[in-house]
């Protein structure tokens, strides 16, 4: 896998910027899956996944082609969607009730706090639930749980992905444990 | 309130990181056997996980990888240089080199529509003309610049002619090279060969004295 990326990014690095397109290609549904859990909605989703391709590629002589490519990646995408985050109100994290989407788009407008009544919570479906119940995470813990637990990602390479301390790893992963265990309480 | 150790706590992070000691996990089993409200706990952090693990995957939008290939800034010509020249510094510094080199070359060709000549005793010089007189020999080179250089005698050296004309007689003798220059890449093959001899000034020398 990794010869192959390798291969492709010799590519462009000798100027073939069509060989950039089967990176793409390879781990655009990855990419877009996480910053999609860590934002929310889907039109902020496609826009930071693009821009974070696009960072990859300007940057791509940066990269140390003995370490592995997913990880470089994700840290370009992660990094973005964190900075995001900051930027904007955690009223905005989740999309609004859109007519004629699938289930995991009919959130409506959420408090600032970033809850919903209970009753509204109790009729969503699963999946919409399970995004809803990500998007409450403080930013911290919400990154960490989805490279564990939507990535399977080992404890290391999350480390190595936001540049994190394994310890300060853990730690973050037993509070977003904890957290999800309170919000989701007893179901 | 759950008056249990802290310790269980950790010991059910540890087991849902995988790393826990046998021993670590006997002694979490046996709490969880005799304590409803640790039990409680686990079951709710086991069940979180899965419940968080049973997402289905997300898929990017149809246009995806379009959108991302016209969003790469162009390549442009400019681009590929700077990425060549930075995979091969010695020709980037040959190249700054030249540039450099002709940038002061030029100005110096451009600015330089004076007439001069290299004193040289015997010379006769009258207006823009530059004469080595019949039966006169000059020692050393001769370099005259927008003007007239005519050899009736002899010149032990090297003559040029730079933007000017030459005239020898059939009595003139140079010994060493005679040239003259008009155009620019003269100019610059003329400075090159100067700088080139002001940098190893002893090898013509060597050869001669073999
Ligand atoms: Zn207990």
């Amino acid at each position: 896998m990794d010869d192959v990326i390798n291969k492709r990014i010799n590519e462009v690095l000798k100027g073939d910027q069509n060989a950039f397109e089967e990176i793409v290609t390879l781990f655009q549904h990855r990419l877009y899956q996480v910053c999609y859990r860590m934002l929310g909605n889907a039109q902020e989703s496609e826009d930071i996944a693009q821009e974070a391709f696009v960072r990859a590629y300007i940057n791509i002589h940066t990269f140390d082609q003995k370490r592995k490519f997913s990880t470089w990646l994700f840290r370009i995408a992660t990094n973005l969607c964190i900075d995001r985050i900051r930027k904007k109100k955690p009223d905005y994290y989740l999309d609004a009730n859109v007519p004629g989407t699938d289930g995991l788009n009919m959130y409506s407008q959420i408090a600032a706090s970033g809850e919903l009544p209970e009753e509204e919570v109790e009729r969503m479906e699963m999946q919409e639930r399970i995004h809803y119940e990500i998007g409450r995470l403080p930013e911290k813990y919400r990154s960490v749980i989805i490279l564990r637990y939507i990535e399977e990602l080992p404890l290391q390479e999350i480390g190595d992905i936001l540049e994190l301390p394994l310890g300060t790893v853990k730690t973050r992963v037993h509070r977003g444990r904890e957290a999800l265990r309170k919000q989701i309480g007893n179901m | 309130m759950n008056t249990c150790p802290e310790q269980i706590v950790h010991l059910m992070h540890a087991y849902l990181d995988g790393d826990i000691s046998r021993d670590e996990e006997r002694e979490l089993k046996a709490h969880l056997e005799s304590c409803p409200e640790c039990k409680e706990i686990m079951n709710g952090l086991t069940e979180s996980i899965a419940f968080i693990g049973s997402a289905t995957p997300i898929k990017a939008p149809e246009n995806f990888v379009d959108s991302v290939m016209t969003r790469l800034p162009k390549e442009k010509s400019q681009a590929n240089a700077q990425r060549w020249l930075r995979r091969h510094p010695l020709f980037a510094a040959a190249a700054m080199f030249l540039i450099l080199m002709s940038a002061s070359l030029f100005s110096s060709y451009g600015n330089d529509q004076q007439f001069s000549v290299t004193k040289q005793p015997n010379l006769i010089v009258e207006g823009q003309t530059v004469l080595v007189p019949a039966g006169e020999t000059i020692k050393g080179d001769i370099v005259v610049k927008n003007g007239t250089l005519r050899i009736d005698g002899e010149v032990d050296g090297d003559v040029t002619v730079i933007r000017g004309s030459k005239y020898m007689a059939s009595t003139a003798i140079v010994t060493g090279t005679s040239e003259e220059i008009d155009e620019v890449f003269d100019w610059l093959w003329y400075k090159m060969k100067q700088t080139v001899k002001d940098i190893f000034p002893s090898s013509n020398d060597d050869k001669l004295d073999e």
